[in-house]
């Protein structure tokens, strides 16, 4: 096949994916709707329950109670099921949307002939493929069916931004870009960006867990998706271990590849460009993270708040600075 | 950094009522405490954002000119704050003292206490095993020789193992503080060798045009900012010339005019008796001197041309470098003939590669040489007696010049490459013989790159020993109840790990002769 061919293919496979994403999405959506409904339900049939209880002492209370609690039970299991399967659909969704956006990924380095990520619309969705790559890998084995919704939602507004706003047709580099270092140093910020977003979406639920928790402690009650999500100290506990994978990998990629390939292609490797600022700026806010979970007062929701602020100044970083500042990392080709 | 636990079990402590020492001791626990440590850094990641929204000085002084113009009332405020130059202010230069006095201050006599650590035995087995949060438990016939097998299986399991009366004790992961320590005495490092490379290094920048050379001198630089304890002795004594330049441009696609490749040919010597070597520089692969590299950094046009003035003399002769004002190199310059008499002459205007003209007048559309053309106008005053105050040779006083007219209107004339026009008033004439390339090229020189990297490098595997390593503590214990023997397996973990319950079953199992009673505990 010729490289038009490809870079045909490529346009066709990206849009088709973002699409399936979307619908994945519609279905995780769903399956949280359908989880608060069953908690709507439960607790009307428990108030009606309680009305009949105290109106009927002297008629058939005794029955009627008896019927209302198989009402729970019933709406219980119904709802529970029929989130079950909304879940069930949105990953299969995602399975087949992933498998379209890799091979739209491939064709686009077929197209250019080198590796994908050599402008803004290329890193988008060379990203997003590490994120759902890395929720894929672990959906199983870490049972991380609940974090569905938020994969999909950023994968899906990823891949739908850069379709329709960062477009850049495929075609050979830039001369400062001819160098391996494009590969080490742009897949290990790539990689380590999806891991950041995996960490602070699971830091996003872990403080809706934590709060939900609290109520709980309080008398209140929890609906059945966030029954159904991990305690709120597993999930602290994954996204601490998501962002500790991240953290090494963020040092080599910005505080050593980034100066090693800065110093050969513009000779000096640390110069304050806008993007190392931001780089930088990231890379403190997650040694906040770290030293934060380590002291007293801070771990838990302090902590999660921290990892979500990191994931924010990695967007901005990313989105932010290649749109609105001018530097030497001009690669957006937008 | 210092782990706050202990003190905050304790009471706040009450201000100081101790004096001089006793306040300062004071400040110390606090400027070393995690929060302290951890205020700072969210404070350096605040302190370097404006840096990247605001122009800065030693990155592009013309926009920050530009600001200051277009801003006459924040401009100043900026300037006083130093936000024109963020990374050199006072403010930020505290942040990040400060947070290396934390940390020096935190990890230094945190070392003592590792290094006695280290040496420590895994500690005596507590009274309830059964309350620690992974517990295993088993009763045999015969005790054998349990605590030895236990001893084997901990040891396989990369534990370090203390016999107690009746007990072993073992503990594993004590590298991980070790990783910890070596992360943050690292970082030091590496801050070490990016201060003595700003200290002792240098950088210059000159614009050579193709066929010139270059002598590794102050006086050629166009551009040149030392360290602060920089010696200009200390600059190696290298020549070097450019021979040939060949730039490539996407022709054709969405991407046309995008830079495909650069090349600039050049032959150097290293000292005035070495022999001549060449090199082909381009971006990414600059030239390695002995003390110093050469990197190609940018590229533009350079119009030959001859003025006469109005006695037919010479009053200008040679190439005049234009700076490149879009990516189609609509290229900027000026051409001073002083000289001149009996006015003086100067012209300014453009040089565009591949002119077209469109209703903006003459633009270049695309970056190659395929039509080039020299689009000027010409000025004429009084000679000026020499002041010998700087000029820049981009930009032309126009303070005590009057423009060319024609017909009434601003003179204003398109060359060819060997074409010439002749001013009105038999003031002179230009000639434009033809045009070169020009190339930027930057000389530097940053010791202590090499301690920077070996920082970072160290630092990184310190930060995986610290993330990665997880301690953990077991504990067998065989005592005799009832007649049985009973063996106890605990442990704890004193980091984030989870699979505690399967280690200890496993070491259960390697300790336990078939068909015995377990007990578990999670």
């Amino acid at each position: 096949m010729t490289p038009e061919t490809y870079a045909h293919v490529s346009n066709l496979l990206i849009p088709t994916a973002t699409v399936i994403y979307a619908l994945a999405m519609v279905s995780h959506a769903m399956e949280w709707a359908l989880g608060r409904a069953v908690v709507a339900k439960a607790a009307a049939v428990k108030n009606e329950e309680v009305l009949v209880a105290s109106a009927g002492e002297h008629v058939t209370g005794g029955s009627a109670g008896s019927s209302a609690t198989d009402d729970v039970d019933e709406a219980a299991t119904g709802g529970t099921e029929r989130m079950e399967a909304a879940s069930r659909i949105g990953l299969l969704l995602t399975w087949l949307a992933f498998v379209l956006h890799l091979g739209g990924v491939v064709t686009r380095g077929l197209a250019a002939g080198r590796v994908p990520w050599g402008n803004m619309y290329e890193f988008s969705i060379t990203a997003s493929l590490a994120v759902a790559t890395v929720y894929l890998i672990f959906v199983h084995r870490y049972k991380l069916q609940w974090l569905g919704l938020g994969v999909t939602v950023v994968v899906a507004a990823v891949l739908g931004l850069a379709t329709l706003a960062l477009y850049t047709p495929a075609g050979p580099l830039v001369p400062a870009l001819h160098s391996y270092w494009l590969v080490i140093h742009v897949s290990a910020a790539a990689i380590s960006g999806g891991a950041f977003t995996v960490g602070g979406l699971v830091s996003v639920l872990y403080l809706i867990k934590a709060r939900a928790e609290r109520r709980v402690l309080a008398g209140g009650t929890m609906s059945a998706s966030l029954r159904r999500l991990p305690s709120a100290e597993a999930m602290d506990g994954t996204a601490y271990k998501v962002l500790a994978f991240a953290f090494p990998l963020w040092t080599f990629g910005v505080l050593v590849a980034g100066p090693i390939w800065a110093e050969y292609a513009w000779g000096r490797y640390w110069g304050w460009d806008p993007k190392e600022v931001w780089s930088l700026v990231t890379w403190v806010v997650y040694a906040a993270y770290l030293h934060a979970r380590a002291t007293a007062g801070w771990r838990g929701r302090r902590a999660a708040t921290i990892a979500i602020v990191g994931w924010f100044v990695f967007i901005f970083n990313f989105v932010g600075v290649n749109l609105l500042v001018s530097g030497l990392h001009s690669y957006a080709g937008v | 950094m210092t782990e706050v636990k202990d003190r905050i079990t304790s009471p706040p402590e009450p201000p100081p009522a101790l004096g001089l020492i006793g306040w300062l001791r004071w400040t110390w626990r606090q400027l070393t405490s995690m929060k302290t440590a951890l205020m700072l850094l969210f404070l350096l990641a605040l302190g370097a954002v404006p840096g990247s929204l605001i122009p800065q000085t030693p990155i592009d002084p013309i926009k920050v000119s530009d600001f200051l113009a277009a801003h006459p009332k924040l401009g100043p405020f900026y300037d006083k704050l130093g936000l024109f130059d963020v990374y050199k202010s006072a403010w930020f230069s505290a942040i990040y003292l400060l947070l290396f006095i934390s940390l020096i201050g935190c990890v230094v006599p945190r070392l003592g206490v590792y290094l006695k650590a280290f040496r420590a035995r895994p500690p005596k087995p507590p009274r309830n095993l059964d309350r620690l949060p992974g517990y295993q438990r088993f009763e045999v016939d015969e005790p054998g020789d349990m605590l030895a097998v236990a001893t084997g299986e901990l040891r396989k399991r990369r534990f370090r193992v203390e016999a107690y009366d009746g007990a072993v004790g073992a503990e594993r992961g004590y590298l991980r503080e070790a990783g910890n320590l070596l992360f943050h005495f690292s970082l030091i490092l590496a801050l070490v060798g990016v201060a003595w490379g700003s200290l002792f290094g240098y950088r210059g920048t000159v614009l050579v045009v193709v066929g010139n050379g270059f002598s590794n001198s102050l006086a050629q630089y166009d551009d040149f900012s030392p360290g602060r304890v920089f010696n200009a002795d200390n600059l190696p004594p290298f020549t070097l010339t450019v021979k040939d330049f060949e730039a490539k441009f996407q022709t054709d696609g969405p991407q046309r005019g995008a830079a495909r490749e650069f090349k600039a040919q050049l032959t150097y010597q290293e000292t005035p008796d070495a022999p001549e070597k060449s090199y082909e520089l381009q971006v990414n692969h600059p030239l390695k001197l002995d003390g110093s590299s050469v990197y190609l950094l940018g590229h533009g046009y350079a119009p030959r041309v001859t003025v006469r003035d109005g006695n037919g003399q010479v009053a200008f002769s040679g190439p005049a470098p234009f700076l490149p004002q879009d990516s189609n190199f609509s290229s900027f310059g000026v051409i001073k003939a002083p000289d001149a008499r009996p006015s003086q002459l100067g012209f300014e205007g453009f040089f565009l590669p591949t002119a077209v003209i469109d209703q903006r007048g003459p633009v270049s559309v695309f970056p190659d040489d395929l039509n080039p053309a020299l689009v000027m106008t010409a000025y004429y005053g009084r000679p000026q007696p020499e002041t010998g105050k700087p000029q820049s040779v981009y930009q032309l006083d126009k303070s005590k010049l009057t423009q060319f007219e024609k017909n009434g209107d601003k003179l204003r004339f398109q060359l060819a490459p060997g074409q010439s026009v002749k001013l009105p008033n038999n003031a002179g004439s230009l000639t434009f013989d033809g045009y070169s390339r020009w190339v930027k090229l930057q000389v530097s020189h940053t010791p202590g790159t090499d301690l920077a990297l070996a920082g970072i490098l160290l630092a990184i595997l310190g930060l995986m020993g610290s993330l990665f390593i997880h301690p953990r503590r077991t504990w067998v214990r065989v005592r005799s109840e009832d007649g049985r023997t009973v063996v106890e397996v605990a442990g704890l973990d004193r980091g984030p790990e989870r699979g505690l319950g399967d280690e200890l079953q496993a070491i259960t199992k390697a300790l336990r002769p078939d068909r015995s009673s377990t007990q578990e505990t999670p």
